[in-house]
Parts: C-alpha cells; sequence; structure tokens
C-alpha cells in the first residue's frame, strides 16, 4: 500500500503491509505489540486522553503527531505507567498494563525518553549507561556489599556501554559529568542508555527538540539503526522532516484522540490532518510550520 | 505458602516480637495511665507544690496541672497528699486541681475555684494548697468544656493563622520554606517588649510599633538576604538551609540580649471574665480574637481585590507567566516579605499573650504548628492557610480534653502527617502541586 | 587564661562519645540527603529511638546491652518504614515536614508524664548501665595519655563507638562504589529517569531511609552509652546541628560527615571554653559569661548560612558534585 519516501540522497527503506482491511483511526494491524482500548485520562475538567481503539505495529518506526496539547505525551504518560488512565485497558505484546507501574513496564521491555531530557547530571557518561542495564545483581542492596559477586558482570556492562557509545560517538565523554554534555548529546546519551536495557520497544519522547541540526542526521541513522535491530519504535516528533523520512506509520492525534493513521504519504495529504494542524493557516506547507521550535516548558 | 510450618512458624513469631517490641516503644504506657509519680520534674530549676487535705486527712491520687509559659506537666498526690511539679522557669503558672479526681461530696470551697495562678517566689519554690471542704463540686458538663475548648482553640487558631498565612505567601511566590519565620514572631513580641518596658509607653502604642518593626525586618530580610540569594541561583533546599541557620543564629541573638527567662507584656494576668458555661476570657483574649479577625478581614480584602494581591495571586500560580505578562515580581514579592513579616510579629504579640510569656524560643514552639497548618491547608494557598490554622488551634485544645495536656501538639503533629497520607495537597490545595 | 585547660578540653572533643554519635548521625543524613537526596529533618528521632530503645530494653525488658543495641536498630527500622511508606511517594519537601514532626512527636512521647514509668518523663533515663559494664573487657586502669585519659569504663564506650563508626563507615564505603550506589544517586539526580530504567524507585529509596536510619539509631545509642539520657536533647536544633555538621564536611561525602562532626565539636567545645574566658579576663566587655556561651550558638547558625551560600558542597565535596540539584 505504502510508497516509500525518499529524500534524495537519503534512502530509508519503509517497512509496508502493517495493517489489514482499509485505512481508518484505529485500524487493526497485522502484528501489533501495543493494543489500547477505550483508554481516557482527565485533568479537571479537560479530556487529555481519549482513546477508542489504537495498534501499534511491531517492528516499525511509528511517529505520533499533531498540535500542541494533542495528548502526545499524556498517551505516552500512560503506557509507560507514569500516569494512569481514568478508563480503558491497553497491554503490551499480548499482558495487560493495567495497574503495573512503570519500572516493571521498562523490564517488560518497554523503555522510553523524555521530552525534557533527564540525563543524570551528576553522574558520568559511563555511569548513565551502566545504570541501563538490567539484571545486575549489584543493584540488590545485599549483594552490592561484595565486590566479587557483581565485579564479573560490571566489566560485561561496561564493555557494552562502551560500545554503545562508540556507536553514538560519546565514547570520548565517557568520564565527563553528564551535566557538561550539550542538549543534542544528552538525547543522544538518553537513547544510548535506554539502550542498555535491551529494549523490545523504544518510545521517544521528541527526539529532535532542541538538537543541533548538525547532529539530527546521525539521530536519524541511530532511530532506524533501531529497528534494522529488531526494536519497535515509537516517538513523539513535531519535526515533520523526520517523520517523512523515518516513519513507516504515522498516527495523528487532536484533542486527545485519534483522528487519522497510515503511511506517512498519506497522512500527511489526509484534509482532516492538516486541519487539525493548522487551522486557518491551510496554504502553509506541514513542513515548515511544525518545525523544530519548541518552546521550553517551565517544570517546577 | 511454601515454608514449611517450623519456618512459617518461627518468622511469624520473630514479627510478632518485632512489632510488640517497637509498639511497646512507642506507646508503651498508653494503657497504665494510672500509675503517675507524685513528683515530676523534680531536677528542674524551680518547682510549684502543694498539699491536698480535707479536714487534715490526706487525700491520695488527686490530679495536679501546672502550665504556663508554653510549658505544662500533671501529678497525682501520694498517700500523704503532698505532690510537687518542677518548673522550667521563674514566672508565672497556673495551678488546677482536676475536681473530678476528688472522692465524692467535697470540692474546692476556694474563691477562684479549683485553677489558680501562683508566681514563683525569690525561693524558687511557690506553695498552693487548695481549700477544701463539704460542698456541692462544680460539675462542668462535658459540653461546657468542650464549648470552652473551641473557644481557646478559636482564639489560638487565629493567633497561628496571622503567623501561617505570611509563611504560606512566601512558599507561594518564592517556593522557600522559611524555618525562620519562627524569629519573625518572636521578633514582633519582643519589640513591643521593648516599648512598652524599655520605652515604657502603653500596650496600644507598642503593638502597632512592633507590626512596623516587624514589616521594617521583612523589607530588610528580603532586600538584604533573600533577594540576593534569588540572584545567585540557589536552589530551593538551600534556601531552606540558609533559612535554618538564620533561625538558629536569630534565635541565639534574641536568647543573648534577651537572655533564657520569660518576661510578660502588661496586662498579661488581667483577669478572666466568665461569658457561659465553662468558658471565660480575659480582655486581653477578647481584644486578641477581635484584632486577628480584622486583620484576617483586611488582608484577604488586600488578597482578593488589590493591585498588589492579585499579582500575588499570580505569581503563585505561575511566576514565569505572571513575570512575562509585565508584573514585577521582585517588587511583589518584597511587599509580600513586608506583610508577611508584620503579620508574624503581630502573631508574636498575641502568642505573648496567650502562652504566656515572651521567651527567646517562644516562636520555635511553634513553628511546627504553623507548618502543619500551611501544610493542612494547602501549601501555598493563604486561605487554605488560615483554615489550617483554625483546624489545628481547635484540635490542640479540643484534644486536650482527652488526651493528656502534655501531649496536646501531638494531636496536631498526628493529624498532619494522616492528612498527608490521604490527602496531600492540603485541604484547599490543588492535586497537580504535589508532582 | 587557662590556655592549657582550653586546649585540654578541646582536644577532648576530638575523641569523644558525643563526637562519634554525631559522625554516625551525620553518616545517616548523608546517606539520607547526600546521597539518595531525601530531606530527613528528622535525625533527633532517629538518635532519641536509639538511645530510648536500648535503655528502655535494658531497664523495662532486662535485655543484655547487646540485645538493647539490636531493638534500637530495629526500632529505627519500624520508624523509617512508618515515614517512608507514605511519604516517599510524594515530592521531596513533604518527607522534610513529615520527618521534622514525626521527630517532634516522638520526643514529646518520650517526654509527657503519661509514660513516665517507661521514658521517665521530663527526667529521662539513668542506670541502665550493668549489663554494658560488666561485658567490659577491659581491666581496671588509666588509659592513654594527656588530654586523651580514659578510664576503663570510658575507654569500653570509646572503643564500641569507634568500631561502630569504621564499620559504618566502611558499609557506606562499599554502598556506595557498588551499583547499588549509582542507583542511589541517580535517583538523587532525576527519579524519572530511573523508574523509565526499569529500576524500583520506591524500594532503593526505603532501602537508603532505613539504612541511614541504622546509622542515625545507632549515634544515639554512643550518646546514650556513657551517662543518661535527658529527652531535653533531641530537639530539632539537635537535627540542624547535625546538619550542619554534615554540611561542613560535605553532604555528598564518605568521609566528610565524620570530619564534620569532629570539626562541629572541636569548636564547639573550643568556643565554649575560650569565650567566658574571655569575659572573665576582661577581653570582651559588657557582656557576661552566660551570653558569652550563647555567642557559639550564633555561630553555628550563621555558619550554617555562610557554607550552604559559599561551600555547599563542604570541604571534602567536589565543586562540580554539589548536591543541592533541586
Amino acid at each position: 500500500m505504502s510508497s516509500s519516501a525518499k529524500i534524495p540522497g537519503k534512502p530509508a527503506s519503509k517497512t509496508t503491509g502493517l495493517h489489514i482491511g482499509e485505512i481508518r483511526p484505529g485500524v487493526s494491524k497485522v502484528d501489533p505489540i501495543v493494543t489500547i482500548d477505550g483508554v481516557s485520562r482527565r485533568f479537571g475538567g479537560l479530556t487529555a486522553v481519549d482513546v477508542e481503539h489504537l495498534e501499534i505495529p511491531r517492528g516499525a518506526i511509528t511517529a505520533l503527531i499533531g498540535p500542541n496539547g494533542a495528548g502526545k505525551t499524556t498517551l505516552f504518560n500512560l503506557l509507560t505507567g507514569f500516569d494512569k488512565p481514568d478508563t480503558g485497558s491497553w497491554s503490551f505484546a499480548g499482558k495487560s498494563l493495567a495497574g503495573i507501574p512503570a519500572f516493571k513496564v521498562a523490564q517488560m521491555g518497554q523503555v522510553r525518553t523524555f521530552q525534557l531530557t533527564k540525563a543524570l547530571s551528576l553522574l558520568t557518561v559511563l555511569e548513565n549507561m551502566k545504570l541501563g542495564a538490567k539484571d545486575q545483581r549489584g543493584e540488590k542492596l545485599l549483594y552490592s556489599l561484595f565486590s566479587f559477586l557483581w565485579k564479573v558482570k560490571e566489566v560485561e556492562i561496561e564493555a557494552k556501554a562502551m560500545e554503545l557509545l562508540k556507536r553514538f560517538k560519546l565514547d570520548a565523554k565517557k568520564d565527563d559529568f553528564a551535566a557538561s554534555l550539550s542538549g543534542g548529546q544528552r538525547k543522544l546519551l538518553e537513547m544510548a542508555r535506554a539502550l542498555m536495557t535491551d529494549p523490545v520497544l523504544v518510545m521517544l519522547d521528541e527526539p529532535m527538540a532542541g538538537v543541533n541540526p548538525a547532529l539530527t542526521q546521525s539521530l536519524l541513522e541511530h532511530v532506524l539503526g533501531l529497528k534494522e535491530q529488531g526494536m519497535t519504535v515509537l516517538f513523539v516528533e513535531h519535526d515533520m522532516h523526520m517523520v517523512r523520512h523515518i516513519a513507516d506509520w504515522v498516527i495523528v492525534m487532536a484533542e486527545g484522540r485519534v483522528v487519522a493513521e497510515g503511511p506517512a504519504e498519506e497522512v500527511m495529504k489526509n484534509p482532516a490532518v492538516i486541519d487539525a494542524y493548522l487551522g486557518s493557516h491551510q496554504d502553509t506547507d506541514l513542513g515548515t510550520i511544525t518545525g523544530r521550535i519548541t518552546l521550553p516548558k517551565g517544570k517546577k | 505458602m511454601t515454608l514449611s510450618k517450623s519456618q512459617t512458624g518461627s518468622k511469624y513469631w520473630i514479627q510478632i516480637g518485632l512489632l510488640t517490641t517497637a509498639l511497646t516503644l512507642i506507646f508503651g504506657g498508653l494503657f497504665s495511665t494510672s500509675a503517675l509519680a507524685d513528683e515530676v520534674g523534680a531536677d528542674l530549676p524551680y518547682k510549684v507544690q502543694g498539699n491536698v487535705k480535707n479536714e487534715g486527712i490526706a487525700l491520695e491520687g488527686v490530679r495536679i496541672v501546672v502550665a504556663g509559659g508554653g510549658y505544662t506537666a500533671e501529678t497525682v498526690t501520694d498517700a500523704e497528699g503532698k505532690w510537687l511539679i518542677g518548673v522550667p522557669e521563674k514566672a508565672g503558672y497556673s495551678v488546677s486541681l482536676d475536681q473530678s479526681s476528688l472522692p465524692e461530696g467535697i470540692a474546692v470551697v476556694e474563691e477562684g475555684g479549683a485553677e489558680q495562678s501562683v508566681e514563683i517566689g525569690p525561693s524558687g519554690v511557690v506553695t498552693k494548697n487548695f481549700f477544701i471542704g463539704a460542698g456541692e463540686r462544680i460539675v462542668v458538663s462535658m459540653l461546657d468544656q468542650v464549648i470552652a475548648r473551641i473557644v481557646y482553640g478559636l482564639n489560638f487558631g487565629l493567633m497561628l493563622g496571622l503567623a501561617s498565612v505570611g509563611l504560606s505567601l512566601v512558599f507561594g511566590t518564592t517556593g522557600l520554606s522559611n524555618f525562620a519565620h519562627a524569629e519573625m514572631v518572636t521578633f514582633g513580641a519582643l519589640a513591643a517588649f521593648f516599648v512598652t518596658s524599655v520605652l515604657d509607653l502603653p500596650i496600644w502604642i507598642a503593638i502597632p510599633v512592633a507590626v512596623v518593626l516587624s514589616g521594617a525586618m521583612g523589607w530588610g530580610l528580603d532586600s538584604g538576604l533573600w533577594r540576593p540569594l534569588r540572584r545567585r541561583g540557589l536552589g530551593l533546599v538551600q534556601l531552606m538551609i540558609v533559612s535554618i541557620g538564620l533561625s538558629l543564629a536569630a534565635r541565639y541573638v534574641f536568647q543573648f540580649f534577651a537572655s533564657g527567662g520569660t518576661t510578660q507584656l502588661p496586662g498579661f494576668d488581667s483577669p478572666k471574665i466568665k461569658l457561659f458555661g465553662a468558658t471565660a476570657l480575659s480582655v486581653i483574649d477578647i481584644a486578641s480574637m477581635v484584632l486577628s479577625l480584622v486583620v484576617i478581614i483586611a488582608f484577604a480584602w488586600w488578597l482578593m481585590k488589590s493591585q498588589t494581591g492579585k499579582a500575588t495571586r499570580a505569581i503563585s500560580d505561575n511566576p514565569d507567566l505572571a513575570a512575562a505578562s509585565g508584573i514585577d515580581v521582585d517588587r511583589v514579592i518584597r511587599t509580600v516579605w513586608i506583610i508577611a513579616a508584620a503579620l508574624a510579629g503581630l502573631s508574636g504579640v498575641l502568642w505573648a499573650y496567650f502562652r504566656p510569656g515572651i521567651k527567646w524560643d517562644m516562636g520555635a514552639q511553634i513553628l511546627l504548628l504553623i507548618f502543619a497548618a500551611v501544610t493542612l491547608g494547602g501549601l501555598g494557598t493563604a486561605f487554605g492557610a488560615l483554615l489550617g490554622s483554625l483546624v489545628v488551634g481547635l484540635l490542640v485544645e479540643v484534644s486536650s480534653l482527652v488526651i493528656p495536656s502534655d501531649l496536646k501538639y501531638v494531636g496536631a503533629l498526628v493529624v498532619l502527617i494522616v492528612i498527608l497520607l490521604v490527602r496531600p495537597q492540603g485541604i484547599l490545595g490543588r492535586k497537580e502541586r504535589i508532582g | 587564661m587557662d590556655w592549657l585547660a582550653i586546649l585540654n578540653n578541646t582536644a577532648q572533643s576530638l575523641l569523644s562519645p558525643a563526637t562519634m554519635a554525631f559522625a554516625l548521625a551525620a553518616l545517616g543524613l548523608a546517606m539520607h540527603f547526600g546521597f539518595a537526596g531525601l530531606l530527613n529533618f528528622g535525625i533527633a528521632g532517629y538518635m532519641a529511638i536509639g538511645a530510648y530503645g536500648y535503655a528502655i530494653s535494658v531497664l523495662v525488658f532486662g535485655f543484655e546491652w547487646w540485645q538493647g543495641i539490636l531493638v534500637s536498630l530495629v526500632a529505627s527500622v519500624i520508624f523509617s518504614l512508618i515515614l517512608g511508606i507514605p511519604t516517599l511517594r510524594l515530592r521531596g519537601d513533604y518527607l522534610a515536614i513529615v520527618t521534622i514532626a514525626a521527630a517532634e512527636i516522638l520526643r514529646l512521647l518520650f517526654l509527657t508524664t503519661a509514660f513516665g514509668d517507661i521514658t521517665g518523663g521530663a527526667d529521662g533515663l539513668s542506670g541502665y548501665h550493668n549489663s554494658f559494664r560488666a561485658a567490659n573487657p577491659f581491666p581496671e586502669a588509666d588509659y592513654g595519655f594527656g588530654p586523651w585519659t580514659y578510664n576503663s569504663v570510658e575507654l569500653w564506650v570509646l572503643v564500641l563507638g569507634l568500631l561502630a563508626l569504621v564499620a559504618c563507615v566502611f558499609v557506606l564505603l562499599l554502598l556506595m562504589k557498588s551499583p547499588w550506589g549509582r542507583v542511589i544517586k541517580a535517583i538523587r539526580e532525576d527519579e524519572d529517569a530511573v523508574r523509565a530504567l526499569g529500576k524500583n524507585v520506591f524500594a532503593y529509596k526505603m532501602q537508603a531511609l532505613i539504612i541511614g536510619g541504622i546509622f542515625g539509631s545507632l549515634g544515639g545509642v554512643i550518646y546514650a552509652l556513657p551517662s543518661s539520657i535527658n529527652p531535653g536533647v533531641y530537639v530539632t536544633s539537635l537535627t540542624f546541628f547535625v546538619w550542619t555538621a554534615l554540611l561542613l564536611g560535605g553532604a555528598a561525602t564518605v568521609f566528610g560527615p565524620v570530619l564534620g562532626a569532629v570539626l562541629f565539636w572541636v569548636l564547639q567545645s573550643f568556643l565554649s571554653n575560650v569565650l567566658p574566658e574571655l569575659v572573665t579576663s576582661g577581653v570582651l566587655p559588657f557582656i557576661s559569661s552566660i551570653q558569652a556561651s550563647t555567642i557559639r550558638f550564633i555561630l553555628v547558625g550563621v555558619g550554617l548560612m555562610l557554607l550552604v551560600i559559599y561551600r555547599p558542597q563542604g570541604i571534602l565535596g567536589d565543586k562540580k558534585e554539589l548536591t543541592f540539584v533541586k
């Protein structure tokens, strides 16, 4: 069904044939990894998320787009256990996630990054990476006192971390505090750290926000690389160039609902999407108006 | 359970053991209430003592409570009818005899009833013997007692409210949990004392002077300390610890100048006028309540109607947005500091009458109650703090009917913790604030 | 002025039970605040639990001294659970309010006459030394030299205190060098990030609260071992003094709290000796010697402010590794 979108010189092979039947919001997928049913979340009188049915395809890169306040990040928080919906059920790889705390969701292989990067500033880059590794005996209180019980694992983790850091070109910085990295490098570090957990599904919340244009290309390649290694990627993004370039499937949200979904090229032409995004600016190109300018959000 | 029976058994017993040990440690005496000593605090520097007899026969087990200056202790008479209670300061205390602990048919027949005030003399010891004889005990009904306590609680709560709205405003606008707020309370009382005793002026001049001086101190603290620190970009935890340092330093500066003892404002011992039931208030008490009410209403009007009051609420809501919409945040915060300090100073004067007595750490004695009030109402909401203060005031006074009077602050603190469990955002707080 | 006596007294506080008790409590706070970012303002409560737990189990239950210490430690664990379960999920400043309130509740419960026959009320507790002194391995004699001269009982207290301190320092060192310590420090930085990596943040915070609490409680035991328990000690000012010692040495270090406690007591005892002397010898005119001894507490407050403003990382801390992230 889908045609592969090609930016000259930068071919990205798209995964196609993800859905079953006619494309419409809530369409069934051939092999869904996440299934959402009737999930809603209200803040006071405001409905932030109200999704009837949604499936995220396995082994593909799915983009979640929509104007500010569409409920993308809230949906992210709900899926990862950082927030609880008022109603509905949702499952990951066939297991229901209702009532599962965030850290257990992560242990199941669904790992996320944050819109405002959460690099652990006063840990070194290498420590940040090591923290990501799963099944560390040394992280248990009683074992931690006896280094011979975890030294071997520590060496393994370090090797793995260095390999990833090399791939993300952060290896030279391994002993620096994460606080000393630039915004883009922190995004990279956060993604690399997430990969230390050997995730099945990687969820990236605005991976491009605040990233120096010089770094965007390598970031895109890293995301594509995840798919090649067999991971599923779901990302929230405002940058339409990125969406067009790497997303196999696009889900559009507005006012808490899924208003459209489908392969990137087709979704971009969907009048409902243009309407949701642009309102009165219908004659502007979708790619430019939704560029990567994000306002700093005052947290705390 | 896959554990073998013996394993489960021993595990169970260990748990039981731990639990009982802990409970015994913490609440050990709860069920042994009658076994009180006849001498309490015998190693304290000053003593109040007495002998309870009816027609020459010693009465054992009569309950005596001594209170004053924020200190409370109680005891029961021994087989010879004697009792002794140590007190920390050379000051005035009220001694009360619990008539329900007297045998049937007799009562205190002294003028003034079962509650008398005493002053520690030069010897450091004062003796108070109650005259007891056959007579109808004036039985105070539970309802009357509750009503009386509610009135005292409102008085206390209004006084606390003056202090806590200021703390809450400062927290709302700057995010600072100001531990030195207690010292602003003490400062007000000390300023009033300076005016009345050193300058020898009447109290109705001393109160406004103390409030103005307190406000000036608030202005000085903001421009000399807090604003420069905000400019330096200190974190909130850092600022909080700075306020702890300031609190310690100021408290001991007060002790340095005012010494460790207790002094009184004029009129502290004005007689109690019986109003209704068991409720008796002095002129000072009534004036204190009226003054608190008037000031709080004026404050509420300021917060709701005035330009600066609106700006204050806007900053509490969202500082970035407020700054972006042209509010001079620094100016508003300066005003908030002045008002907070002035209100705290006024509450200090009233607290000096309520305790009664002025002491270098008098503010610190109620700091936790102020914090409790602010948290109860919802951090950073001024009206919540007021409501929280009334709740705390009532709790402290009414609960002392059922729990020992030296534990009356415990009730309020326990409720604080319980409220945080079930409704962490406080009574009037919004849920998002707890993040 | 008798400089020799002043220096002698000051030197004694280098190695005294009070110093070691402070060092232990400050180590506990380092675990809580410096490493895990938990704002515990109730360390005085933990110390009270240590002291009273020990004395009550010896006096009321007739336990041996070492059983008494165990009871104290277990009681501190229970206290941590009671404090932690409701508050560790809430924002940090709520923990501060709850811990300071809980410590005050404990103090009032220990102080009230209602439980006087167990806690001694305002008189405190004493006379719980038999079992401890009977176990003294040192024969009766004078030990040490100069200002550090001790009889066998004092030596026994010191040795036990020192052992406890060394053990706690060692445990904290091992913990903070391990992957467990890495998680704890990461939680201090941003607990959501750690949660997103699959770590049970609540369990880690609880473990940190319990371990720091055990250190603080042990400090309370050591404080009570030499003579008696006075309920007037365990006030919020004690908490703030321990905080001062912690921040002086360096909150996010292992040796900082120990150094801070030693410096705190050395300075305190120097000032408390030297200031009244200065008054009597006429160097400080116009003030009384009572006022002179108040000055040192004013200095603690001023020192705490200056420390937090100008050197928040403390003496041993790394400038880059500031603990005040929020």
